[in-house]
């Protein structure tokens, strides 16, 4: 099954290595993963979304807090959550081409953010699955690069991840 | 107020920590720190001859006190040097404070002389690692790495500080810092109740019990606590490779080590207890071998202090994270108090089978031939040091054959490597207990082959005067290697045979060690005894022992427990 793992870590360098390193040394997999200060300056957020058995993913998450630099983790997919990826795709598009890319943006609710005669740049945000729903409406157009930031995600209603 | 530069801050704070000695090997980025050394005399540094054995000195220590040993070392081949030694104690749980000089913090990542990037090298083998970015953080920083490498399951941690954080003409302030706290570690304190209380009633109710204890019942200082344990109860005990001497093993409810080289009784028993109750130990893949096949018909409990250790690669039914002395005190409190004993009737049906088994193999061997078996000289060294020395292993077939024939009777005396299974460990760690312990029999368990992966500390020895005892069970081949050769690649000794071997008379000469050799039977324990009579002197003792021994029980790849060979010729 897919995990989405949310972890509050200290903002120092070699933090983001442990971690990563854990993955590879302890044979997990890292599906997408990203990592930015936090509103504390002392803390970064990282979000990674994984595949495993539920014994696999709770190795993942003990292993996890074993780590010193590991403040505090959760599992969003326990419970009820958000989740949200934000892609940017720049396709090469004329005539025709570019009436039918501004329709399929419109109707993914994205927006186009630049643009020349001959090219879109556009950006798109939801969850994993509609960014994948974009890219295969695109079908026939001629894309030139995909940029995804990975998955971040937040807990529903009252419940955080904080200090 | 008092005002010293980095240099004098690591010396000092090792002072205030209470450490005695530490073990290592000078170079240019560490050189400021051992100015600081030279001017003082509260910590005393053992100079090795190669850092792999300063490591393995601190883990002795370590190993046999439970503190944490220290190592100091230079930037790059230095620091690299140490990598097979903290491997090994990060394996099996040993604290240790690795201190490595670095090139100036300004030189970082331009591929300095001697610069290589120990926080990086070191990641996957450290429980965690600092790199000193002001001499002002010096004394924390070394007490948050006393603090994690010896609490919680204990670890080594690397410490790397660069050159021009120890300036000997910057000064800053100094004080012991008192106490530590970091808001992302905290230790466990206390197993859960309501599990304890669930464990004791099944425990209680058992029928077939079995006490699986590790290393980290020795570690956790729970020896006393689980042989009271298992006495209240009668139930019988087996110890892993690193829990031997956890429960004495001399004791009728010990029923020996278990796993890939267990009795045949302590396999079976586990293959077919209905409750399992494991402390301090992790269900390796040399203990279970295969999980899927692993005692079908228990129930398991599992104690430790590292809730990543449960349920990694069997299932516990009842999991209990926390400090193996707390957790046993309850788990006592609640026995004495319950309205409900053990089966008593099943116990002794249980018992009745045990010693049925018991008397199926018995770590028997074959004590006709004429040639010195090594299992015989493991029971000679025992009886010429009342079963109660220190003993240091190294590596392979002479490690299996001490494990299983030295009864240890106390916790925190056998030494060994049994996580990464290091050679060359058995000497320095050997040494290493030794500068500890003077007053004490200390012993290195070795081979001809484990002995020359270290063999330069025999100069260490003499200089700091450090007489331990060598039993090389000397079989001219790399025994364990052969052993598997023989049993799964029709005999073909790739490499395994010795040749070119030293005259090892010669190098303790060169040494002015002493040396005893043991070629027959019949003198093997006037031998013995002439070498532990020599109370002041390293003695070598060269053991010519019957290369063809296998080391028995022996389980079968990929069976369950109780699936064994138990001799060149049978099998269960
Ligand atoms: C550093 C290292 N290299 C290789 C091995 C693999 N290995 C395990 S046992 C063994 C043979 C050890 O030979 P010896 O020290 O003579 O002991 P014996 O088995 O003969 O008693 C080897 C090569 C190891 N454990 N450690
Ligand atoms: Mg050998």
């Amino acid at each position: 099954m897919r995990h989405i793992i949310s972890v509050l870590m200290e903002n120092e360098p070699g933090a983001l290595s442990r971690v990563v390193g854990l993955f590879s040394q302890r044979n997990f997999n890292i599906e997408s993963l990203n990592v930015a200060p936090t509103d504390d300056p002392t803390l970064s957020r990282l979000t990674l979304t994984t595949f495993g058995s539920d014994q696999v993913v709770e190795q993942i998450t003990k292993q996890l807090n074993k780590l010193i630099d590991v403040v505090k983790l959760v599992d969003l997919t326990e419970g009820q959550h958000i989740e949200r990826e934000l892609m940017l795709v720049k396709v090469r598009a004329s005539g025709a081409q570019r009436a039918e890319v501004k329709r399929t943006v419109d109707i993914f609710r994205g927006n186009i953010i630049d643009m020349t005669p001959s090219i879109y740049t556009m950006q798109i945000i939801g969850e994993s699955d509609k960014l994948d729903g974009f890219l295969q409406a695109l079908g026939g157009m001629h894309i030139l690069e995909v940029v995804r930031t990975g998955v971040s995600g937040i807990a529903r209603g009252e419940k955080t991840l904080s200090l | 107020m008092e005002l010293l530069s980095g240099g004098e801050m690591i010396a000092r704070f090792l002072k205030d920590e209470g450490v005695e000695y530490i073990y290592g090997y000078p170079g240019g980025a560490a050189l400021h720190i051992y100015d600081a050394l030279h001017r003082q005399s509260d910590v005393k540094h053992v100079l090795v001859r190669h850092e792999q054995a300063a490591t393995h000195m601190a883990d002795g220590y370590a190993r046999a006190t439970g503190k944490p040993g220290v190592v100091l070392v230079t930037s790059g081949p230095g620091a690299t040097n140490t990598v097979t030694g903290i491997a090994t104690a990060f394996m099996d749980s040993i604290p240790m404070v690795v201190i490595c000089g670095q090139v100036m913090s300004y030189l970082i990542g331009e591929d300095a002389f001697q610069e290589t990037d120990m926080i990086g090298v070191s990641r996957p083998i450290v429980k965690h690692s600092f790199s000193v970015k002001h001499p002002s953080e010096i004394p924390g920083v070394l007490k948050k790495a006393f603090y994690i490498a010896s609490s919680g399951r204990p670890g080594p941690v690397v410490v790397d500080i660069p050159k021009d954080m120890t300036m000997p003409n910057e000064k800053f302030e100094y004080n012991y810092p008192e106490s530590v706290s970091l808001r992302s570690y905290t230790p466990p304190a206390k197993g859960h109740s309501g599990q304890i209380k669930k464990a004791v009633d099944l425990l209680l109710a058992a029928k077939r019990p079995m006490i699986y204890a590790g290393g980290g019942v020795i570690m956790g200082g729970g020896a006393d606590l689980l042989k009271k344990l298992a006495q209240q109860l009668e139930y019988p005990v087996t110890n892993t490779l690193m829990g031997l001497g956890g429960y004495p093993g001399t004791d009728k409810q010990f029923v020996g080590m278990l796993g890939m080289h267990g009795s045949y009784e302590a396999n079976q028993a586990m293959h077919h207890s209905d409750l399992i109750l494991a402390i301090g130990a992790r269900f390796d893949d040399r203990v279970t071998n295969d999980p899927d096949k692993f005692c079908p018909s228990a129930k398991i409990i599992h104690i430790d202090i590292d809730p990543a250790s449960i349920s990694k690669t069997i299932r516990a039914d009842v999991p209990i994270v926390g400090p193996v002395i707390q957790v046993l005190e309850e788990m006592l409190s609640l026995i004495d108090d319950a309205p409900a004993r053990s089966n008593k009737e099943a116990i002794n049906n249980w018992w009745k089978q045990i010693n049925e088994w018991r008397q199926v193999h018995g770590g028997r061997y074959d004590t006709s031939s004429d040639k010195i078996k090594p299992q015989a000289a493991v029971e000679a060294c025992w009886r010429a040091t009342n079963g109660d020395a220190f003993v240091a292993s190294d590596v392979g077939q002479h490690q299996m054959f001490t494990a299983q024939y030295y009864k240890f009777a106390k916790p925190y005396r056998w030494i060994n490597s049994g996580g990464l299974g290091t050679m060359g460990f058995g000497l320095p760690a050997a040494m290493g207990v030794k500068m500890n312990f003077p007053e004490e029999t200390v012993v290195c368990v070795t081979g001809e082959g484990s002995i020359q992966m270290n063999i330069q500390e025999l100069s260490t020895c003499l200089q700091y005067g450090l007489p331990v005892k060598i039993l090389c069970l000397n079989n001219g081949y790399l025994g364990m290697v052969r052993q598997w050769q023989d049993m799964n690649y029709e005999g073909r000794h790739s490499n395994s045979y010795l040749d070119s071997l030293p005259e090892f008379k010669t190098l303790m000469d060169a040494y002015r060690h002493k040396y005893v050799e043991i070629r027959t039977k019949d003198e093997l324990d006037a031998k013995m005894e002439e070498a532990f009579a020599m109370k002041d002197q390293l003695v070598f003792i060269n053991c010519y022992v019957d290369p063809e021994e296998h080391v028995y029980p022996m389980q079968v790849p990929r069976g369950s427990m109780r699936d064994m060979f138990l001799s060149k010729t049978e099998r269960t």
